[in-house]
């Protein structure tokens, strides 16, 4: 991540004000296709396909910035989706999760209309900020990025590389506390088995992979999931305002942070994994 | 005060010296521009000067003049050729500060109006530019490589200058029944059109407000940079709505330019630097101008209501009232005859 400067004074109170009339945020998230999309797609998905259990969900803050980091996977990651709805239905006060995504969506058509539409957000360092720090919301981030979703099924639930620790950096910003997150089911839900590398090229996609049901039945493979049982754990918070002012300058630190939450997360994979009897019934 | 609007051909030269000329604390409004004022003005003083703006020290020094507002930079490639463009935004920028420094210069003040195309559209920028961010790749078209050097100008003019309050405001998108851009033309026609599979971010100012912050600037001191924009930022399809019009993805994400130069002669004009707003839109962070005090009254969904407001009318309305051309021997005889009564002598006034 860019080095960011230091945010000027206390703007916080100069937000503009929210308009009701409005049916789209400034960040350009849609109500209308958000709802849409929930009432359907994402309540079958939950509740009848993945049938998702969710454990800890007392650990995301009712109210305050916080970050929400996961493991990612699934070639057209269903985690990201599954998570919002967690919080969504579980939670004793729901709000809206902004979720971080690639830049590369933003310059892709279609993709570029729709991602923030259902609550996308470019990854940029700026933007987690002012969302965690001045608009005091939760912001989900994957620190893997693609190298998780790339990832083929022989390494499921090996955790990637948690990045360069931006995301660590960002919560330290804004004194928001991290929440981990450790999701099981998805890695089964579109299994990837090899990745398709010259066809990746010549349609500048971020990646083309074999799943079970694509390419072989087309775009309609492409978000076919399998019924995988998905567990989803909320893990105890880690306050970011404990090491003094500007803790983001000691590098060392901030990369041990990220390697400690990064430790977390697969730790809790392995006990959950243990106890898993069957991918699909869990 | 004594006042000089560079630009003061141009829409917002023109109404900042209209809104100047009501206080009576402003002595001094003098105007200058390559090309005739395009409204009324009262008690402002017009100077025709070259592009270059290379006379213009004479005249501040001649004037005593302690305020300049530069309102003349070129924003928009589709109202000037290149060459032009690049003549006045930056070899112009370049003589309009030679005027204003120097030991002995009399100038306390500088309004830089600048724009946001300042930071460029790009897939990687940040949701809300603010100003101390950078854009995060060298600029794509010579507009916005003009734009930056003069902005550069500007920046080491106040580093040499510290007597000097220089303020910089980068405008977003100006919008309002009385202004004419590549903006208002696209929005006009009969569909919005867009890239297809893009809905770009959108943030607009009222045409009011854009006077209101030149002349607070004016006004109060506001050293620095400030992004401009209303409060708010639309996609373009809610753009449309508002308009009441359909949004039409007529044009193709790959070869968008190509397809944009064969449109051009068919009068759908959109700029190089506007291709890029299409397909990824831009929004900046206004705060810093909000925390400063300075009252802009419409967000920019009021702004587009208006602009939709005005658009309906538009229609009835064409060929009502002659627009306004400048006449030298009349505007100097209203200024200076003897025979004409001024309205600080007589109580109703004799103009227009």
């Amino acid at each position: 991540m860019k080095q960011l400067p230091a945010p000027s004074g206390d703007l916080r109170d100069y937000l503009p004000a929210i308009e009701p009339e409005r049916q789209v945020t400034d960040w350009g998230r849609s109500e209308r296709v958000e709802g849409l999309l929930d009432r359907t797609v994402y309540e079958f998905l939950y509740h009848y396909w993945f049938r998702c259990e969710v454990e800890g969900i007392e650990h995301v803050p009712a109210d305050g910035g916080a970050l929400i980091v996961s493991n990612h996977s699934g070639a057209l990651p269903p985690d990201a989706t599954m998570i919002l709805k967690a919080v969504k239905e579980e939670h004793s006060r729901p709000r809206p999760v902004h979720l971080t995504v690639e830049h590369f969506f933003k310059g892709y058509p279609l993709f570029s209309m729709l991602v923030p539409k259902i609550g996308g957000v470019p990854a940029h360092p700026a933007n987690v900020q002012r969302l965690l720090h001045d608009e005091q919301q939760l912001v989900l981030v994957f620190p893997e990025g693609r190298k998780g979703t790339e990832k083929l099924y022989k390494d499921r639930y090996k955790l990637r590389r948690f990045g360069r620790g931006g995301f660590v950096e960002a919560a330290m910003r804004a004194r928001a506390p991290i929440v981990p997150v450790a999701v099981v089911g998805a890695e089964e839900s579109m299994p990837v088995f090899a990745q398709l590398t010259a066809l990746q090229r010549l349609t500048g996609l971020l990646y083309v992979p074999v799943t079970p049901t694509f390419p072989h039945l087309g775009l309609l493979g492409f978000v076919g999931y399998l019924p995988a049982k998905f567990k989803i754990r909320f893990l105890e918070p880690i306050p970011t305002d404990r090491w003094g002012d500007e803790p983001w300058h000691d590098r060392g630190l901030v990369q041990s942070v990220a390697d400690e939450i990064r430790a977390r997360i697969q730790e809790e994979l392995y006990d959950m994994l243990a106890k898993r009897r069957s991918v699909w019934f869990g | 005060m004594r006042v000089l609007v560079t630009g003061i051909s141009s829409f917002w030269g023109g109404r900042l010296a209209q809104a100047l000329e009501q206080d009576p604390a402003v002595e001094v409004i003098v105007g200058v521009s390559p090309e005739d004022p395009t409204c009324e003005l009262e008690r402002t003083e017009y100077v025709r000067v070259g592009t270059q703006h290379a006379l213009l020290r004479r005249i501040v020094q001649a004037a005593q003049i302690d305020t300049v507002v530069d309102s003349r930079l070129i924003v928009d490639s589709t109202t000037a050729n290149p060459r032009v463009a690049h003549e006045a935004n930056v070899i112009g920028t370049m003589n309009i500060l030679a005027a204003c420094s120097g030991p002995d210069s009399p100038v306390r003040k500088f309004v830089f109006k600048s724009t946001a195309h300042y930071y460029g559209c790009e897939q990687d920028d940040p949701a809300f530019f603010t100003e101390r961010m950078q854009r995060p790749h060298p600029a794509r078209t010579q507009l916005e490589r003009d734009i930056v050097e003069a902005e550069k100008a500007v920046g080491s003019f106040a580093e040499r200058n510290e007597r000097v309050t220089v303020t910089t405001l980068r405008f977003v998108n100006g919008l309002g029944p009385d202004l004419r851009t590549a903006h208002t033309a696209l929005l006009s026609l009969p569909v919005v059109p867009s890239i297809l599979g893009f809905d770009p971010r959108y943030q607009f100012i009222h045409e009011d407000d854009i006077v209101a912050v030149l002349e607070h600037a004016v006004r109060e001191d506001l050293p620095g940079v400030y992004n401009a924009a209303g409060d708010g930022v639309l996609v373009l399809s809610e753009v449309a709505s508002l308009l009441g019009k359909p949004l039409a993805p007529l044009l193709p994400p790959w070869g968008t330019g190509l397809a944009l130069s064969a449109l051009w002669p068919l009068g759908l004009k959109v700029p190089p630097e506007m291709i890029n707003q299409l397909r990824f839109g831009r929004g900046i962070d206004n705060r810093k101008l909000k925390a400063a005090g300075v009252p802009i009254r419409h967000t920019t969904r009021e702004t587009v209501q208006a602009f939709a407001e005005q658009q309906r009318v538009a229609a009835i309305r064409r060929g009502e009232g002659e627009p306004y051309r400048y006449e030298r021997e009349v505007e100097e005889f209203l200024r200076y005859s003897p025979s004409v009564r001024r309205s600080s002598d007589a109580p109703a006034k004799l103009q227009n």
